[in-house]
């Protein structure tokens, strides 16, 4: 897709995404909009798409691998609910949470210079369980099991953010800022500096390209990513412990990835959408909605290992093949 | 003639196996310099200690004069210091263009600069250029794995000289590729020596090849250089007769 079409394709999606909960019955259309609940479920899915854009920077275009962005997002979440309870705007720590995590994440970075694969894996899972304890153990600050309630929504221009609609679209704008940055970075020659660290270490290095650096820039860049979202998460669950920045969710932010697919643009959008949407629209089958998701992803790894945008690319390109 | 590259004494022991003993030489600036020697006699770990990816047990590498023994590929990359690899090492999903432009975008302006940059870091004449001189602008746009074997190897070869190299280390240019192209490819760095004065050590099996391409020889046997000289004189020496072509 060239740059303009791509542009284009977001423009619209964009509109479309912020008409979503917005009931247009008053304009004659036969929409009536999302309640409340399917708002808050839309706001998740796109901060879920936002960390999940860091695990495909750091996995799908630079080869590495991560199972601690769940905790990065706890990072983010508890730092915002912490400096919000201080009387600290939601822009500054905003930001800062988004500092901190780069931070952090150079430092995780550090065994990827010497370690790959599931090695990696191992010690990122290590430092996921070590942010896990520290939120569940140090009730001073984080509050322990009980974790920390009514986080305060933020103001942006005297407004306060309590309408879910409103928060959704301050949350899709943030999304969308975030959304522009990654694919600037993507297409720029740090993108290709990233693929060529995962196609091939060696041959990058003999070409000049400091694979240290940029495997470390990847780590920094996709937790913070990771920091930020947590950052939007606590103001939009008002409460937080320590359960949603377990291993269990880091695993998840994994399989978003794998299953959108990884070191695709749209790969994490769709993978958030499995991970968010999905369950929610199987809970029609009551108990049986977790077994069917579970099945439905099983079924997916099998016929497209490429994820679901590999798969739609592979089928565009069989159209586009036939005379 | 200056010394381009002076390589001094080199020794490398991997635990009680001394794979390389004592080996020095220079190559001058312009030159083609072959590396040769059965299999195991040290030509791939003596390239790897002079390109960084091993560091010498004992012994020294400069190149104009300046010390660059255990320096790391990229910075030796980045001192107009390239190679190619014995196994393929194109970025298959990349297309042939990108690849080009991956090899030299590293050399251009500050690492910031190239994030707001342009996309092809300002390299895409320079890139379409070196598509014309190896003969690859019909595959400019495929991707860089769906080309033949041969077309790869003219491309690996390609990116070493992207980032406007002056020594280029070709770890066995020839292997595998069939001789219509293989007569390309020497026509090729023959070209691009004579051109750019683009100065060349050649590691490779392929005795025709190196006798065509190279303007001197040196000859490896378990870690020692055994034989030095022009390509002729090398072929009739006792010594590479009995230790390397062995009839």
């Amino acid at each position: 897709m060239t740059a303009r079409n791509s542009l284009i394709f977001a423009l619209v999606a964009l509109a479309l995404l912020a008409l979503l909960p917005v009931d247009l019955s008053g304009l004659g259309l036969p929409y009536p909009g999302l309640r409340r609940y399917g708002t808050y479920i839309l706001t998740l899915w796109l901060v879920t798409a936002i960390a999940a854009m860091g695990v495909n920077l750091i996995v799908g275009y630079a080869g590495q691998e991560t199972l601690a962005q769940a905790a990065f997002v706890g990072i983010g979440a508890y730092f915002t609910a912490i400096a919000g309870k201080h009387g600290v705007p939601f822009g500054l720590s905003f930001v800062a949470s988004g500092l901190v995590t780069f931070v952090i994440g150079i430092a995780l970075g550090f065994p990827a210079l010497r370690v790959q694969k599931h090695y990696l894996a191992f010690v990122t899972l290590a430092f996921s369980v070590l942010c896990w304890l520290v939120f569940r153990n140090e009730s001073a600050v984080t509050g322990g099991v009980m974790g920390i309630r009514d986080i305060e929504r933020p103001v942006v221009f005297g407004l306060k953010l309590r309408n879910a609609v409103h928060f959704y679209w301050f949350v899709l704008a943030i999304a969308s800022v975030m959304t522009f940055v990654l694919w600037w970075i993507v297409r720029s020659p740090w993108g290709r500096a990233f693929t060529a660290l995962r196609e091939n270490p060696l041959r990058a290095e003999s070409l000049g390209i400091d694979v240290r650096l940029y495997t470390l820039l990847a780590f920094a860049l996709g937790s913070a990513y990771g920091g930020m979202a947590g950052s939007l998460y606590a103001p939009l669950v008002e409460f937080i412990d320590p359960s949603p920045f377990a291993l269990g969710p880091s695993l998840l932010f994994m399989l978003m990835v794998v299953v959108g697919g990884s070191g695709t643009f749209c790969g994490p959008f769709v993978g958030a959408a499995v991970a968010v949407l999905l369950p929610e629209w199987l809970r029609a089958w009551e108990t049986w909605y977790l077994l069917i998701y579970a099945v439905l992803v099983m079924l997916m790894m099998a016929l497209s290992p490429g994820g679901l945008v590999g798969l739609v690319n592979q089928l565009l390109a069989r159209r586009s093949a036939r005379p | 003639m200056t010394a381009l590259l002076e390589v001094r004494d080199i020794e490398k022991a991997f635990g009680g196996v001394q794979a390389v003993r004592g080996v020095s030489f220079d190559v001058n600036e312009g030159e083609i310099l072959g590396v040769i020697g059965p299999n195991g006699s040290g030509k791939s770990t003596l390239f790897n200690c002079i390109l960084g990816q091993l560091v010498p047990t004992r012994g020294s590498v400069a190149v104009d004069g300046r010390d660059i023994t255990g320096l790391r590929p990229s910075a030796l990359n980045r001192l107009g210091v390239s190679r190619t690899f014995q196994l393929l090492q194109v970025f298959p999903r990349l297309t042939t263009r990108e690849n080009l432009i991956l090899a030299g975008q590293e050399h251009r302006g500050t690492r910031i600069g190239r994030l707001f940059g342009a996309r092809d870091a300002g390299l895409g004449a320079e890139a379409d250029r070196m598509l014309e001189f190896f003969r690859l602008t019909a595959l400019a746009h495929e991707t860089a794995g769906s080309l033949s074997y041969g077309q790869q190897k003219l491309l690996d070869a390609a990116m070493a000289f992207m980032a406007g190299s002056r020594l280029v280390l070709l770890d066995e240019p020839a292997g595998g590729v069939n001789p219509t192209m293989l007569a390309g490819l020497r026509d090729r760095l023959a070209a691009i020596n004579r051109e750019a004065r683009a100065t060349f050590v050649v590691i490779e099996h392929n005795m025709e090849f190196v006798m065509a391409l190279c303007t001197r020889l040196i000859v490896l046997a378990e870690g020692r250089i055994i034989a030095e000289g022009a390509p002729a004189d090398v072929r009739r020496d006792p010594a590479v007769i009995e230790a390397y072509l062995g009839h």
